[in-house]
């Protein structure tokens, strides 16, 4: 175990603090070899940087709010009641993680900006236009429909392993409806919606081309990156941001873990899918359909624009586009093969490596008693808080020169790089999905196993393993989802054209008129094999459930 | 099997997958912010001709292409740096960058207007020539009623409010041009005060050049500030837009360079004289691309109505001063950025009181207004200021020297300040104007 332990830390050390040393360096460095604390007097002192700091604070929160009204209602609805198409339902909830937030954004201002289809038709019915996309309630609009699946894919892993036998005592004792949820279930999921939300924090805080594709300027991420890459690499004032960043971002995890782990919320046994789906009254399944198509449809308007890009020609200012064409797709299929089936390379990797890794680092830091177990959760949790940007930049900086054995080349000019980058930063979303699934199983099952003679090895892949599988998937799934739709990261680490990944091409195809169409185009097929993977994720982890029961319940 | 040994074989399960990627043989690595349509055409023409070569295209944006160009060994560098900005290729040469090729197809003009077209140390050639104007949606503008404009100047008149659409210098090498442009042919002053009321009337300043045409082509602003290949080249691909050049532009070329340091130089330089062959030139002709050839020969093959710099189609009525915008450069991006992007909604705010104002008092004079005027639309630096030795060499400074840094920060602190403090008084002063 400990030398398990030990290799982890040695790999976080290498691809993740290394680089970040050296952008933190920077923010404390004189420029003489010396250290100073000058650099951080002088960020207090622009007004300029106050302004952004709380700007960002502010979306962040806004964001988080809205985020949970959306995820909620979706996770509970679908998790307990009978309902029609509940994993169809989950599966679109998380297809906004799948778009570059860019290209969300910039489909969103056909639909809903000054001159998008929504205000267009408003103008023409009554006169005036609503300015949803400006500013910085534009930036909380759309980050809210493009971070929601955080809070909805974690809340969800929580709802369906609450053992059904609390939720049947509280209605045994009366409970129902608001009170049932508010009393007995929401606290019990407590672990999955603090995980989400102070995720969708986090991203908001770190994020940078929502902020940018909607030309606002003053908040931190956007300044971080104006600095970094408009007055220098050397500006030290970009690296005091992404210091900030770091630290808030740090603590931001340090509270929400704080905050679960001073209650118990391990159970006995799991209810799992097998959890009694309740049946809605008639009015109920109106309103809960009602709401769930709206939100649907609000969530999916992104998506709905990019196809519509991708099959017309031309759209300028009118409600829906013009001429027909399915030139774009036959441009991608001759174009940008390579790139796709780089995507599913890269990230599929990626999400193996952190789901390894992460299971391994849950068990150690939950299960062991290795002295120093949490700095390897705390090692993680950095990561989380690294924009991409600054990661990429210490990726360059420490790595350059190494070469690769059997004549691979520089390290920083192959696809490995791709690997351990989207690796180390996605790590923390499987992290967080394994914590939570192993947090919920409870001890006494393993120590059940070892009374009877079972090893440790044999203990954690015949139970833990098994238990942890929803919350191993959903890990997977989230880290290969995020890293396919990482931007800022891959556009600094791209070093040739033939093994970018899709998003790269989606970005370079977007930089142009006559390549918005194709760019559209290959979005579609980005969303479309990520929807496919999300949906067999779902369907495995729901066949692999009752096995898991059974192994619990003996 | 344990964890550790999982990780150890999907190493070498990748390190095995990667061999394939790097046995090209003589591959020619080309860094540009030009877009897919234009690198995509050269690609194609060029590995036809000459089959044993592969071309590898990097898009990154001039600034994260130089710093690449930087962060790698020399040896292993990449082979072409192509892009629009000429300062971005004196920034690469002064670090010693770039190999001295010298002037390359003898039929290129050796300048354009009284700006040469290829470096005259002979480090970069110029490979297309590139003019700044005013793009605008032709749906937009029928449906807001609106006249098309001719000049910079009608861009300040207030029936353009929120109509119009810019980037930022610091942001976009091309808009810092059209900015230089403004203020060489207008006066520091007077170029200023157009500006920044161009900027008050903007509906937004874009992060990327490319935000500008793009939000222009679908409908969400009317007018924008452009390089001219994004106007000529949106409007060839059936989208409802127009494009001129006022008559206050410059011709500057888009350049092409030879990395020093290179993997393949030979292969290098053999694209690079690809570009500037007429067969090269003639592909900047193609609709999706609709740029300016530097070879004067090609304009014979172009369409009717294309413009041609060299037989006044264009008239540049500016001759680009490129020493007076490189001693200034910093003083003006950061200008630019603290009175006009990060204050834009206070200026915004003070342009609409001002053009509020002007509608009441109905062409009246005022000293309230014009006052308002005054404050609202004059630089934070005067005329003298800026040729202020000391103030030029600060913020061309080493960026890690924290002290200067520290001095920095606080001019543009005052900058920011004042800004704001002007926009807020002037909508006072315009409010009450009588």
């Amino acid at each position: 175990m400990i030398a398990i332990a030990l290799a982890i830390a040695i790999f976080l050390a290498v691809f993740l603090i290394s680089p970040v040393i050296s952008v933190v360096y920077t923010a404390f460095s004189d420029g003489h070899g010396g250290l100073t604390l000058s650099h951080f007097f002088a960020f207090f002192e622009i007004s300029l940087m106050r302004e952004s700091f709380a700007n960002s604070l502010f979306v962040a929160g806004m964001t988080v709010l809205g985020a949970t009204l959306i995820a909620i209602p979706l996770a509970y609805l679908t998790m307990r009641f009978q309902f029609r198409g509940a994993v169809l339902i989950q599966t679109l909830g998380v297809l906004p993680l799948v778009m570059p937030a860019f290209v969300g954004a910039a489909a969103m201002q056909l639909i809903f900006g000054r001159s998008g289809a929504v205000n267009l038709i408003l103008m023409d019915l009554f006169g005036f236009s609503i300015p949803i996309m400006e500013g910085l309630s534009g930036i909380i609009f759309v980050e809210t429909l493009h971070y929601f699946p955080f809070i909805l894919l974690n809340l969800s892993a929580s709802l369906a392993t609450i053992d059904s036998s609390m939720e049947e005592a509280g209605q045994n004792l009366g409970a129902s409806g608001w009170r049932l949820f508010r009393k007995i279930i929401f606290p019990l999921a407590l672990p999955g919606y603090i995980a989400g939300a102070s995720l969708v924090f986090i991203k908001v805080f770190d994020d940078l081309g929502t902020p940018l594709v909607l030309n606002v300027t003053n908040m931190l991420a956007p300044q971080a990156y104006l600095r970094v890459t408009s007055i220098g690499l050397e500006d030290p004032i970009g690296y005091v941001i992404c210091v900030i960043l770091v630290l808030f971002s740090i603590a931001a995890m340090g509270g929400s873990w704080w905050f679960v782990k001073r209650r118990d919320y391990a159970l006995i046994s799991r209810g799992g899918a097998q959890a009694p789906k309740r049946t809605l009254s008639s009015w109920q399944t109106v309103m809960a359909y009602g709401w769930i198509i709206g939100v649907l449809m609000l969530v999916l308007s992104p998506h709905l624009g990019i196809l519509l890009m991708s099959l017309f020609k031309v759209w300028s200012f009118s409600v829906l586009p013009e001429q027909f064409t399915l030139a774009h797709y036959i441009t991608i299929f001759s174009d940008a093969k390579q790139m796709i089936w780089n995507t599913i390379l890269y990230c599929g990797l990626a999400a193996v490596i952190d789901v390894v890794l992460g299971a391994a680092i849950a068990y150690i830091v939950i299960r062991t008693t290795i002295p120093g177990r949490q700095i390897l959760d705390h090692l993680v949790t950095v990561a989380l808080a690294m924009p991409g940007l600054v990661l990429g930049i210490g990726y360059l900086r420490t790595f350059r020169g190494i070469e690769l054995p059997f004549g691979g080349g520089a390290l920083t000019a192959s696809w490995l790089i791709f690997v351990l980058a989207y690796s180390v930063r996605r790590l923390p979303y499987a992290l967080r999905s394994c914590m939570a699934a192993l947090t919920q199983v409870h001890p006494a099952l393993e120590e059940a196993a070892e009374n009877v003679g079972a090893s440790r090895w044999r203990i954690i892949r015949k139970i833990v393993l098994p238990l942890m599988t929803g919350g191993l998937l959903a890990g997977f799934v989230t880290s290969f989802i995020t890293a396919a739709a990482e931007i800022s990261e891959t556009i600094l680490l791209t070093s040739k054209e033939s093994m970018a990944p899709m998003s790269y091409g989606i970005y370079l195809y977007f930089q142009s008129i006559a390549g918005r169409g194709p760019g559209a185009a290959l979005s579609v097929i980005a969303i479309t094999l990520v929807a496919l993977g999300t949906y067999l994720s779902h369907r495995i982890a729901a066949t692999a459930t009752p096995h898991q029961n059974v192994g619990a319940r003996t | 099997m344990s964890l550790t040994t999982s990780r150890l074989i999907l190493t070498a399960l990748a390190l095995a997958l990667a061999t394939p990627y790097t046995l090209h043989a003589e591959t020619i690595s080309v860094v540009t912010s030009f877009p897919k349509e234009l690198t995509a055409a050269y690609k194609k023409a060029y590995e036809a001709k000459y089959p044993s070569d592969t071309v590898e295209i990097l898009n990154k944006n001039t600034a994260a292409g130089i710093a690449y160009v930087r962060e790698q060994p020399p040896g292993s560098r990449v082979e072409v740096f192509w892009a629009s900005a000429p300062d971005a290729f004196e920034v690469l040469s002064q670090q010693k960058l770039l190999a001295n090729i010298g002037p390359g197809n003898p039929e290129i003009p050796s300048k354009i207007g009284n700006y040469p077209v290829n470096d005259p140390k002979g480090f970069y050639r110029g490979q297309a020539l590139a003019g700044y104007g005013l793009m605008w949606n032709t749906r937009y503008m029928s449906a807001n009623k609106l006249p098309a404009p001719k000049e910079w100047a009608d861009l300040v008149k207030p029936i353009y409010f929120s109509h119009v659409a810019t980037s930022s210098p610091s942001r976009s090498g091309t808009t810092h041009l059209t900015v230089e442009t403004i203020l060489q042919g207008e006066g520091w002053t007077k170029g200023w005060a157009q500006i920044m009321a161009i900027g008050g009337n903007c509906a937004a300043i874009t992060e990327r050049s490319f935000g500008v045409p793009d939000g222009v082509s679908n409908g969400q602003f009317g007018i924008g500030l452009v390089i001219d290949f994004f106007g000529l080249a949106a409007k060839n691909s059936g989208m409802p837009v127009e494009f001129i050049y006022p008559s206050v532009t410059s011709i500057v070329p888009a350049n092409i360079a030879l990395v020093e340091g290179a993997k393949s130089p030979e292969a290098g330089k053999r694209f690079i004289d690809f570009t500037l062959s007429p067969e090269g030139q003639q592909l900047l002709l193609e609709k999706q691309i609709s740029r300016l050839p530097v070879l004067p020969a090609t304009y014979k093959k172009a369409p009717a109505g294309y413009p041609n710099p060299f037989s006044g189609t264009i008239q540049a009525k500016v001759n680009f001063d490129s020493q007076l915008s490189e001693t200034r450069y910093m003083v003006v991006r950061s200008l630019f950025d603290q009175m006009i992007t990060f204050r834009h909604k206070e200026l915004v705010a003070a342009t609409k009181a001002i053009h509020d104002a002007e509608k009441r008092l109905g062409g009246k004079p005022s000293a309230q207004l014009e006052e308002a005027r005054q404050l609202a639309f004059s630089p934070a630096v005067d005329e003298k200021q800026i040729q202020d030795a000391a103030l030029l060499k600060l913020f061309k400074s080493n960026k890690a020297d924290a002290e200067a840094s520290r001095a920095k920060a606080k001019i543009e602190e005052e900058w920011a300040t004042r800004a704001k403090a002007n926009y807020a008084r002037a909508i006072t002063l315009a409010n009450s104007a009588k």
